[in-house]
């Protein structure tokens, strides 16, 4: 199998490089992809339309805004898989556990690095998100910066101490809580007269300018997305670490 | 020229480790070396200007990626027959 | 044979990072096709999608470009915007603190293309959603057959399949009557709990009745109407066994069906 499955490979391979010489240049600046005018009215226009400098969140989050919700709801709806997989389906621990695992009693050096860490990681998190606007960051980096640390914690002692600070009922909340900011703010631009995710149109009930109210928008979409991201990854990790019993893991 | 000479060096680089994680036995080492990838691969777009994209495989790839595999192996038998 | 135009040239010295690219895919690919194990599968599902996205990246660099985030120069809150914004409202009237101004098309190619960072930063976050999801699935086949190889699990499918058409249920090919008996619904709860032991021991009593009565049949349903009542009558045994005396004394005058109304009213009597 492994000898025939390779005829395919290859021949697409060929085809692909066959392409590939019609390319332009590596980073030529007159290749049509750099040239198309999408992108120069993103480059040219995303400081004057939202006064946002990091063009990737202005375009992730406002002109692309539409892109960036279903993203999101698809996090959801893969965090929602895995527990509909796994949920109730453990049962008690099959067979004999493997000789080389011991139940390992939480170190004192590492528990103790980690709780003087993850106060800093989740502030660090909170940074990221807020500050996606001028450096690299945004929602989704965030999210799973937060996300991280309750692994993190997870890791350090067992599976339940972190599950008492972030109970998976309260995880699907959160999630959901984050797409229904999205969503909540797609619908308040569109009762207030502008259509689904015109942000502009948040001038009048936020007392700033049209271009300031799509900066602050940016803001509040962005916190959706990094809860619903934040959530679901642990969710992710929980589930699958202890096959749904949440009970015992890694 | 030094620039080209880094990503020379990264690209091929990636294709080693991508070839070590599919060959490797045993799962947990696999994982691993699929976290190492994913590292090049973030410091390969970061050097070619492409920060934030860089962030989030630092993140997503190289951390939840790797850790929920091993997570995952940790049920499993932890050695494949190929 | 290094010169311009060759094919060597184009391919690995200019276009080095197309190259590289194709090569990852067809480790991925192949690795998704001849790999047993299906974490080593997943592996190079994880592959794939990270050398596509290497690929849109690469289409969006640009020789001597900065990252997309604005220069000083440029930036909407910066010093230069608020000099220029300072010197639009030297005429005292309300004026935004902040004038950033459109760049000039000459000015464009000093930043990287934002519009593929875009694209790659859903594709990656959509890729550990489906990593996610298929590693549950691995473990839940881990648990439902206890490996995760692939030729052990074509074996145990086989032998599930083999095992699974040769018992009772694989012959069943028409809809077994019995549902029609209990369409009817009991008018008050004790006649609920006098048609449940009266059905449940009426098939056994009428089983042979019926198959005879009813000729058009296929061999394997009266195969099963036989084995029917066999198992139906260990199922309601112990706790109906007690029903069954005051049972046939109540009948009252309706039955559930009525086919099997005569049989059962010739029995009774």
């Amino acid at each position: 199998m492994k000898w025939i499955s390779l005829v395919p490979v290859i021949a697409v391979g060929g085809l692909l490089l066959f392409a590939a010489q019609d390319f332009p240049e590596w980073g030529d600046p007159q290749s049509p992809a750099s040239q198309s005018p999408v992108s120069s009215h993103f480059i040219n226009n995303t400081g004057v339309d939202t006064e946002v400098p990091n063009m990737v969140t202005a375009v992730l989050a406002d002109y692309r805004g539409f892109d960036t919700m279903f993203e999101t709801v698809v996090v959801f709806i893969a965090g929602i898989a895995v527990l509909a997989i796994l949920k109730g389906s453990g049962g008690r621990r099959r067979g004999a556990r493997r000789t080389y695992e011991v139940e390992a009693e939480p170190d004192l050096i590492v528990t103790n690095t980690v709780r003087l860490v993850v106060p800093v990681i989740q502030l660090f998190a909170f940074y990221v998100l807020a500050h996606g606007h001028v450096s690299p960051g945004g929602g989704f980096q965030g999210g799973v910066v937060m996300g991280a640390s309750f692994i993190l914690i997870a890791l350090a002692w067992d599976l339940d101490h972190a599950l008492v600070r972030m109970t998976l009922p309260r995880c699907m909340a959160i999630a959901a809580a984050g797409i229904i900011i999205y969503g909540g703010i797609g619908f308040l631009s569109m009762f207030l007269g502008g259509e689904f995710l015109d942000y502009a149109e948040l001038e009048r009930v936020l007392p700033v300018s049209r271009e300031m109210a799509r900066y602050h928008a940016m803001l509040g979409v962005e916190v959706g997305v990094g809860f619903t991201v934040t959530s679901i990854m642990f969710a992710l990790y929980a589930n699958l670490s202890s096959e749904g019993r949440l009970k015992g893991g890694l | 020229m030094g620039l080209a000479l880094f990503n020379t060096f990264i690209l091929l680089l990636l294709v080693v480790t991508a070839l070590a994680a599919l060959r490797v036995r045993d799962l947990i080492t696999a994982a691993a070396v699929f976290g190492v990838y994913s590292f090049l691969m973030c410091l390969l777009w970061a050097e070619m200007g492409a920060v934030d994209v860089a962030f989030t495989e630092a993140t997503v790839g190289a951390g939840i990626s790797t850790v929920v595999l091993v997570a995952t192996i940790f049920n499993l038998r932890r050695k494949s027959n190929d | 044979m290094f010169e311009d135009g060759t094919m060597i040239n184009e391919l690995l010295i200019e276009r080095l990072n197309y190259f590289i690219y194709v090569v990852l895919l067809l480790i991925g690919l192949h690795a998704m096709i001849s790999k047993r194990n299906l974490i080593k599968k997943l592996i190079g599902m994880s592959i794939f999608q990270t050398a596509i996205i290497l690929f849109y990246v690469s289409i969006a660099v640009k020789d001597e470009a900065t990252i997309p985030i604005y220069k000083a120069e440029h930036d909407p809150h910066g010093a230069a915007s608020k000099a220029a914004a300072l010197e639009l409202n030297s005429t005292d009237e309300a004026k935004p603190l902040y004038a950033p101004a459109e760049l000039q098309p000459e000015e464009t190619p000093q930043y990287a293309n934002p519009l593929p960072h875009v694209l790659m930063l859903t594709a990656i976050v959509v890729g550990v959603a489906t990593l996610g999801l298929a590693l549950a699935l691995c473990l839940r086949i881990q648990q439902g057959y206890g490996t995760v190889e692939e030729d052990e699990l074509l074996v145990k499918i086989e032998r599930a399949d083999a095992r699974y058409s040769q018992s009772p249920l694989a012959k069943v090919t028409t809809p077994r009557r019995r549902p029609a008996r209990r369409s009817r619904k009991p008018r008050t709860a004790a006649q609920a709990a006098r048609t449940s032991p009266k059905s449940a021991s009426s098939p056994k009593s009428t089983g042979p009745t019926q198959t005879k009565s009813s000729a058009p049949k296929t061999k394997t349903t009266q195969a099963v109407k036989k084995s029917a009542p066999a198992t139906r009558k260990s199922v309601a045994s112990s706790p109906k066994a007690a029903n069954k005396k005051p049972a046939p004394k109540k009948s009252p005058g309706r039955k559930p069906a009525g086919k099997t109304s005569s049989p059962k009213k010739k029995g009774a009597e």
